[in-house]
Parts: C-alpha cells; sequence; structure tokens
C-alpha cells in the first residue's frame, strides 16, 4: 500500500463499521399478535373451567359496577357489570367463544366454495368462467348486513343464520382471486406438461392448480377472519345477529352504548376485545404473506 | 433399407390412400392430410395446411421451419391438444400404431397421452410445479402408467432420474424444481416423459433455453434414451445444425405446409425446395470465407391471406409465372424425398 501513486489518497475511502445483518422484518415471528390471539383462544375453550361466574346471571343491585381499580371497583367482577348486574369479564370471554367460532366457521365456508368456483372458473375458462364470474358479481354487489337483517326478520336471528349470512356473500371474494391467480398459472408450462402427461382437468384442479393457490388462499382467510369478526359484531349490534342473552361482542357495545357516559367499561371492553382480536389476525395475515411469498422462499 | 421399402414410404406421402399398416418399415405415427385452422377476428389462420408424414421406430423426425410456420401446432394437433376453442383440427388422419388418434374421445385420448405420445416442451423453469419436490412429480408420472406404490414408485422414480443422468437420483427426489438449473429440470420433465415409456415423443425445441454445452449434453441424452427405447422422435427446432446432428429424416414447414421432406443427407446435400436452400445458407460456418450470411428477403406471410399458388412466391429467388398462379403438388424427388415446387415438375 505504500507503493501508490500520489493519487491514490484521494481515491483511499475509509473504513466504516459496517451495518450489522439484521433478520428482514417481515419474517419475524408476530409474537405479539400470536400470544393475543392464543390467549384469547385458550381462555375461550377453557371458559367453562375457570370459575368464572355466569355470564347471564343478572343481579339488579349489582348492575353497572365499575371495573376494579376504579373507586367501588371489586375483585369480585374484575372488568365490571354491565346494565343487568352481569360480570363483564365472563360475558367477553364467553363472547370470544361467539365471535371466534363465528370467524373460523364462517371464512372456511366462504373460502372453500369460493376457491371451488374460482378454480372451475380459471381452468375452464370460456362460458364457464363467464357465468361463474357473473354470479360472483352479482353476489358481490349484495350488501351483507341487508342479507343478514331479511334473515333475522323472516327466519328470527341466530348463530347459525349469522355464519350463512356472511359466507353466502363473502364467498365471491375467494373466488375472485383464486380465479386470477388461476388464469396466471395457466399460462405455465407445467399445466401444459401434465396435460400432456395425459392428466384430466380434475387431476389439473387439484394436483396442480389448488396447491399453487394455497399461499394465497391462506392469507386471504387470515385476514377475512377478522373482517368477519367485525361483520357480525355489526349485525349483533344492530340486533340482526347472535340473539340475547348470549354473550357476543357486538350486542355487548350495543347494550352499554346509551351508558357510555357514566359507565362507559359496558362498552369498552368488548369493542376492545374486537380490537386486538382483529388486529391479531390482520397482523398475523401480513407476516404469512410475507413469509409465504414463494420469491423469498426460494432463499 | 431396401428399395422396396423405400418406394413403399414414398406411397405414404402425400394425400391419398397409403398401404395399410404393418408394412415394412414399422411407422409408429402415420400422418395424413392433417389441417389444423385458427378462428381469429382477422380470419382464418391455416396453421397446419394438409400435411402427411411418418416417423418409424427408432427414427428422429426434425421439423424445421421459421417462427408461425405451424410446427408446434401440428405436434399439439398430434396429441389433440390444440388450444380450443379458437383452433380446429378439421381433418385428415393420425394413426398411432394404425390407430386413428382423431377418432378417440377425449378419455380415450388421456390415456394416450404420457403413456403412448410424451412431449418436452420448451422453457424448464416452468414445466415444473413449483410447490411439489422432484419426487413427488415423478413419482405422480410413474403412477400414472404402471401400478406401483409406496417404496417400488420411489425407487422407479429414482432410476428414471438415473436414466436422465442425474447425479445421486435418490438424493435429489427431496429437491425442489427452484433448487435445480434449468439443465437438470428440463432432464427431469425427460424423465417424465419416458416414465411410461412411450412409443412417440415430441420435442418441441427442447434444448432453446439451454446454454451451448447443455445443449449438446441434453441432445445426447435424448439420442440415447431414443435408441435404448426404439421411440420414434420428432424434433422441432429452427436450428439446423441440431438437425444434422440428431435427425434421420427432415420435414421443412413453411406457412402451415411441408414444402420438403427427406433424409437428412439428402436435405442437406441436394436441397430441392428454394426455401430449403435459403434455410441452409443463411447458417453461419465457422471457418466458411468471410461474407454477410444471406437472408432470406422479404416477410413470411400473413397465414390469414395467403396468395394463391406457392406461398413462398413472393420471397422465391427461383419464381416462375406457373408459381403465382398454380400450387405445387407434392413431387417424389427419387428415394424418399419429396418437394413442393414447380422447379422439378416434369416437363409438361
Amino acid at each position: 500500500m505504500a507503493a501508490e501513486p500520489a493519487g491514490g489518497a484521494a481515491l483511499a475511502v475509509p473504513d466504516v463499521e459496517p451495518r450489522p445483518v439484521r433478520a428482514r422484518r417481515s419474517q419475524r415471528l408476530p409474537l405479539f399478535s400470536l400470544g393475543v390471539l392464543g390467549a384469547f383462544v385458550v381462555v375461550a375453550l377453557l371458559a367453562p373451567l375457570l370459575g368464572l361466574s355466569n355470564p347471564q346471571e343478572q343481579s339488579l343491585r349489582k348492575r353497572f359496577r365499575p371495573p376494579v381499580w376504579e373507586e367501588r371497583g371489586t375483585w369480585e367482577h374484575p372488568l365490571g357489570t354491565d346494565r343487568l348486574g352481569r360480570d363483564m369479564l365472563s360475558r367477553i370471554i364467553w363472547g370470544a367463544r361467539v365471535s371466534l367460532a363465528a370467524g373460523v366457521v364462517t371464512v372456511l365456508l366462504a373460502s372453500a366454495f369460493g376457491a371451488a368456483v374460482g378454480l372451475v372458473a380459471g381452468y375452464y375458462g370460456g362460458r364457464v368462467d363467464i357465468a361463474l364470474m357473473r354470479f360472483t358479481d352479482a353476489t358481490m354487489s349484495f350488501p351483507v348486513i341487508l342479507l343478514a337483517l331479511i334473515l333475522a326478520v323472516t327466519v328470527g336471528p341466530s348463530f347459525t343464520n349469522v355464519v350463512v349470512a356472511i359466507a353466502v356473500i363473502l364467498w365471491a371474494r375467494y373466488a375472485r382471486v383464486i380465479r386470477a391467480q388461476v388464469l396466471t398459472l395457466m399460462q405455465l408450462d407445467f399445466i401444459a406438461q401434465s396435460r400432456i402427461a395425459g392428466a384430466g382437468g380434475w387431476r389439473i384442479i387439484t394436483r396442480h392448480l389448488f396447491p399453487n393457490t394455497l399461499n394465497t388462499l391462506v392469507v386471504l382467510v387470515t385476514l377475512q377472519i377478522g373482517y368477519v369478526i367485525i361483520v357480525e359484531a355489526s349485525l349483533s349490534f344492530l340486533g340482526a345477529g347472535i340473539p340475547p342473552p348470549t354473550p357476543a361482542w357486538g350486542s355487548m357495545i350495543s347494550e352499554g352504548r346509551e351508558y357510555v357516559t357514566s359507565a362507559w367499561w359496558a362498552s369498552f371492553f368488548p369493542g376492545l376485545a374486537i380490537l386486538l382480536v382483529v388486529l391479531a389476525f390482520n397482523l398475523i395475515g401480513d407476516w404469512l404473506r410475507d413469509t409465504l411469498d414463494p420469491k423469498l422462499r426460494q432463499l | 433399407m431396401s428399395v422396396s421399402d423405400q418406394i413403399a414410404r414414398l406411397g405414404r406421402w402425400g394425400p391419398g390412400p397409403g398401404p395399410s399398416s404393418g408394412s415394412p418399415g414399422n411407422p409408429v405415427v402415420d400422418v395424413r392430410d392433417l389441417r389444423t385452422h385458427i378462428v381469429t377476428r382477422w380470419g382464418t389462420i391455416k396453421a397446419v395446411d394438409g400435411v402427411s408424414f411418418r416417423v418409424d421406430e427408432g427414427e428422429t423426425l426434425g421439423l424445421v421451419g421459421e417462427s408461425g410456420s405451424g410446427k408446434s401446432m401440428t405436434c399439439l394437433s398430434l396429441i389433440r391438444l390444440v388450444p380450443r376453442p379458437a383452433a380446429r383440427i378439421l381433418g385428415g388422419q393420425i394413426l398411432l400404431d394404425g390407430d386413428d388418434l382423431l377418432a378417440k374421445t377425449e378419455t380415450q385420448m388421456q390415456r394416450i397421452r404420457g403413456r403412448k405420445v410424451a412431449m418436452i416442451l420448451q422453457d424448464p423453469m416452468s414445466s415444473l410445479n413449483p410447490v411439489f419436490s422432484i419426487g413427488m412429480q415423478v413419482r405422480e408420472a410413474a403412477g400414472m402408467y404402471h401400478a406401483l406404490r409406496g417404496k417400488a414408485l420411489s425407487e422407479r422414480a429414482a432410476a428414471l432420474l438415473a436414466a436422465v443422468r442425474i447425479p445421486s437420483p435418490a438424493a435429489r427426489l427431496s429437491a425442489f424444481p427452484h433448487q435445480l438449473s434449468g439443465g437438470m429440470r428440463q432432464r427431469v420433465v425427460g424423465a417424465m416423459a419416458i416414465a411410461a415409456p412411450p412409443r412417440l415423443l415430441i420435442a418441441d425445441e427442447p434444448t432453446t433455453s439451454l446454454d451451448l454445452t447443455i445443449q449438446a449434453q441434453y441432445l445426447g441424452l435424448l439420442k440415447d434414451l431414443q435408441q435404448q427405447h426404439r421411440l420414434a422422435m420428432i424434433f422441432v427446432t429452427h436450428n439446423l445444425g441440431i438437425v444434422a446432428k440428431i435427425c434421420d429424416r427432415v420435414a421443412v414447414m413453411y406457412a402451415g405446409r411441408i414444402v420438403e421432406i427427406g433424409p437428412v443427407r439428402r436435405i442437406f446435400g441436394q436441397p430441392a425446395h428454394p426455401y430449403t436452400r435459403a434455410l441452409i445458407e443463411s447458417i453461419p460456418r465457422l471457418g466458411a470465407r468471410r461474407g454477410r450470411l444471406t437472408a432470406i428477403e422479404g416477410q413470411p406471410p400473413d397465414l390469414a391471406d395467403l396468395p394463391p399458388g406457392c406461398s413462398f412466391a413472393p420471397r422465391c429467388p427461383a419464381v416462375m409465372e406457373r408459381c403465382r398462379v398454380e400450387e405445387p403438388p407434392a413431387l417424389a424427388l427419387g428415394a424418399d424425398h419429396l418437394a413442393r415446387c414447380w422447379l422439378h415438375a416434369p416437363a409438361a
């Protein structure tokens, strides 16, 4: 280095500490979301074993007890009581069962049907595609809440009706996304190659197209569970959802609405529960989308 | 090959009844007057227009021509996978071991594809399913054609990979497509193609996207596989160097027709059709005297609006009055050599 020509000094670049290589942000496990969700699932599943007070037991003398950290609060009702004196904590935990079950069941039904429609439309194309996609468009233009209200008025509100009302509309999104993906997959040679090898439509759809859409499907399912929980809560809030006295987060918010100035906790805690669960699902969905990206997976 | 065989072959070419199958020479596939048209909004494209040829057991037929001359559409027609609904096979016969494929139902065709006729496509990067391991895909192919399960199936898959000279085949079964190079993937495709093994192997420019050294290896491999299984092979390419290297006979396609067909040596030595001549003259040669390569003047014709007469006439250096009016028939020019060109018509 000493023998370098005079001009060399100008070219010399001082050593700089290299930046430490950090793990990609997207590939870190979303611990917060998994923790929140895990806690809700475990508590909801174990609800009967937790020694909670009966979520439907009313006591007018205990109306609107505040949470434990407020004045007048007691450990008997850590999150206070609602307008009928029912324990808020117990109702939120039992309500988690309703919300999570509604979310998961609805999304599974919708995604199974929607994916099937998308696969068939994308694979067969032509008139089949046109017919199925117009059906999909028509479905998407129908408001979920209107359908749920109609069902609630005609058949009466129930858990099944909520699930059916949402699933009957929600599948259309899956159909569209999956069809779009199938159309790109169909351009790839491995589909042509398997047809050349003698594979029929059923085999190509199940063995080649469906596995290649799984990533998308998993991400979409995760994101949509959060959405369904909100829709279910909205329906319950409007009275077209899970009928009382079954605890559901949406109807709890609705019931506490009138007293929000004097007993804020009656609406606040179910709202917080919805926020946490939906946020957790969305963050996990984002994380899955990044991790399952085949380009990143090639590393 | 005896003279009588050659004459028998000659009779096969071109429309019209040929001798019944089972004649010496043992044709695996015998295509007669195949016509596949594509309907577009600009008109009907005669992608394959009266194509006839035959390929014997253990023989390789090179199919050459410019892009859009109908090579690939001919191959897709052979396995009845032309892009529907735009493309239709309108007529002709495709006799596979004497059995007309155009008379089969779709279900019957599914049992013929892969088992009797296999095909290797051009792009190795997308011809394997990205989400499954090599092993699962080769096992699927092998399991479709043979009643094998479990360990026997895995062994068969490893044997197939070994047959296409993939190093440490048993270990590669668990690899995913993205972990293999283009050449390796194309070998895997080859392994799946010979899983049955088929009677006819169609290779549609299988080496175009491989680099040169790998190309040579792959061609050697295909040739060996062919010898081993006595496959009839159709090799589609626009590389005449490859044709000279691995083909026994050549068919030159232009505008949906075979304009010349014959043994490789004869086509390269005495090309009869001006188009074939032009193709051969445009091959760059190492060590040849310096000078510009000869290019073929003009553009390939609009297939939706072909001129009357010979479709090569507008670009032909030896064009005559007759060429623009009347379409030349297939003329025999000696042993197993035919050309569609008026230059060779006996003086009337």
